[in-house]
């Protein structure tokens, strides 16, 4: 109904200015945490100190960060610039000869928001090992499709999803979204009915995809 | 070493065009690319030089979906990417979970899962057999598989009521007891399905325009396989006996004997092969699970509201197309903090540009239907 309309119009703006200050202090803490910022870094449920981190320790010092067991899963946080020659040496002396995964995660409110993660398998052994990698907003991140040959989509997706750069990559364009689509919608701060209006709209000739 | 391995993907519309050199487009429309996926090929004559794949048209933004909906709310959407396989999606998707809330599903559970697993499995390798067939010009194979696949869906209706999104695991166990004939059921399509396999193979296995239009298409080593991550039968046909069921057991898998085929060519004709004898394994192993279904609860106590503690997981199981994973992130909220999903289909179709160079166009639509790719997960 339209003078309902006009009516709310003017409480609208009386609202906002009694109730502004306090909104974003009172709205806003109750949605972080079920975000999850607080828990910002994983604890560290198990360091790991098996043989397989003393001899990446021992070839790589202190490009191993940190090393710990989460569900009985090894995980090695490596440093990102030495990245490829820790690839290298995990397929051709670690055995660990198949890249499974590589995918990201977005942790806003940390200094380096994102965590790299390779997921590494080996024939031989039998077992896997997740690679760490932090990198910052506008940090590239070495590329490894020169180790393996599966990451070209994997990093490629990364880089539609989140807007991590792959440094070396050969093709880095998007893959799942349209080329010229703005935004990167798997980072946190990109929500989930945000889209690129412009682009439904000379596109898809709708003003909404939802 | 790193010469040998296959790591360019050049983009075929920048790449200089020779004077006999044409590109065309196959998709996204197209009946053969078995759903929206649009290859763009360069060709010298009827050869494909190279090729690339535009995918994406069913992107529906599974994970960034899962990072707003509670653990269980979830759990219907993985049925939503391998569309054809959704027991198996539901069965990777409940385990991740229960993983990485410490807890495990009773034993009564685990083995009504092996079963509709493995029978989705003979399901999704039916649907590929029919369609694959069909692609390449034989007609009655596809009515054959989809009789038997009928049978299938049958046994999931009568177990979940739902026969193509059957959303049939819950995380902890099952929701549904069986049903009072499951057992019989699953033994009278067993007991069939014998006969039925040698029907497919006495239409294709010696047929000489099925050779003629499989064998030696596509090759891919064993190299080559697991440098672009491939998994499933199609790495198997290429002479890699590797099988999650086996080297990483999950649900009751280690309870019951079955032999992983594998090919040695790693072409078209082999992962067929492998496929159709990946159907005889499952027979064999739905046959045993009915036997001995233990009693007991079906339900791991896990409690209504499910917070994982906080940490990471990445479980894999082996789905009818190759290795399915999910890599999830708790933040000790309901909701997952990230859940990525490896999907095979969409590992497995980076391998198509390999495949496909130097063979004719009519051989693409084989490679493709050989991949056995579902673009609801490619695109996820």
């Amino acid at each position: 109904m339209p003078p309902a309309g006009g009516e709310t119009k003017p409480a609208a703006p009386a609202a906002p200015p009694a109730a502004a200050p306090p909104k974003p202090a009172a709205a806003v803490p109750p949605k972080a945490p079920a975000a999850g910022p607080p828990k910002e870094a994983p604890p560290k449920p198990e360091p790991l100190d098996n043989e397989l981190v003393k001899r990446y320790r021992s070839r790589f010092g202190n490009a191993i960060r940190e090393a710990w067991l989460d569900r009985k899963q090894a995980i090695l946080v490596v440093d990102r610039g030495q990245l490829v020659e820790i690839a290298k040496y995990s397929r051709d002396e670690e055995k660990f000869d198949m890249l499974t995964d590589l995918t990201a995660v977005d942790w806003p409110k940390r200094e380096k928001r994102f965590d790299i993660i390779l997921n590494l398998y080996s024939f031989v052994k039998n077992e896997r090992l997740r690679l760490k990698v932090h990198a910052g907003e506008n940090e590239p991140v070495p590329s490894v499709t020169g180790v393996w040959g599966v990451a070209n989509w994997l990093e490629r997706e990364a880089f539609d999803m989140f807007g991590i750069h792959f440094e070396g990559h050969p093709n880095l364009t998007r893959i799942l979204l349209p080329e010229e689509w703005q935004g990167h919608p798997l980072r946190k701060d990109y929500d989930i009915l945000t889209q690129d209006t412009a682009w439904v709209r000379e596109n898809l000739g709708i003003e909404s995809g939802q | 070493m790193a010469d040998t391995r296959t790591t360019s993907f050049p983009n075929v519309e920048t790449t200089v065009l020779g004077a006999d050199e044409i590109v065309i487009n196959m998709g996204p429309q197209h009946p053969s690319t078995h759903g929206v996926l649009r290859v763009k090929l360069k060709l010298d004559g009827e050869k494909v030089v190279n090729s690339e794949c535009v995918i994406g048209y069913l992107h529906r933004g599974v994970e960034k979906i899962a990072e707003h909906r509670s653990y269980q709310q979830f759990a219907p959407y993985v049925d939503r990417m391998d569309y054809v396989a959704a027991v198996s999606n539901g069965l990777g998707y409940c385990e991740a979970v229960e993983k990485l809330l410490g807890a495990e599903a009773p034993p009564r559970a685990r083995v009504i899962r092996t079963i509709l697993t493995e029978l989705q499995r003979i399901a999704s390798h039916l649907l590929w057999l029919g369609t694959h067939a069909l692609d390449i010009g034989a007609l009655t194979p596809l009515f054959y598989c989809f009789r038997e696949r009928e049978e299938i869906l049958k046994i999931f209706e009568k177990y979940c009521g739902a026969r193509l999104t059957t959303h049939a695991f819950r995380i902890g166990g099952l929701q549904y007891e069986a049903y009072d004939e499951l057992e019989k059921d699953v033994e009278r399509f067993c007991k069939d399905f014998e006969h039925k396999i040698a029907e497919y193979e006495d239409l294709l296995t010696q047929n000489r325009i099925w050779l003629g239009r499989t064998k030696g298409i596509g090759v891919l080593t064993a190299q080559q396989a697991i440098d672009l991550g491939v998994t499933g039968p199609v790495l198997r046909a290429s002479g890699v006996k590797w099988d999650i069921r086996k080297a990483m057991p999950y649900a009751a898998y280690d309870q019951y004997k079955f032999e992983i085929p594998t090919g040695r060519n790693g072409d078209t004709y082999d992962r067929y092969l492998v496929r159709v004898e990946e159907m005889r394994q499952s027979r064999l192993i739905c046959l045993q699970a009915i036997q001995n279904i233990p009693a007991g609860p079906i339900m791991a106590r896990i409690g209504k509201v499910l917070k994982p503690p906080v940490g990471e997981v990445y479980h894999s199981i082996e789905a009818p197309k190759g290795e399915l994973g999910y890599y999830i992130v708790s933040d000790a909220t309901i909701q997952p903090y990230r859940v990525r999903i490896r999907p095979p289909s969409f590992v497995n179709l980076q391998a198509f540009d390999t495949m496909v160079r130097g063979h004719l166009v009519a051989d693409v639509v084989a490679i493709i239907g050989t991949i056995d790719i579902v673009l609801g997960e490619v695109d996820r």
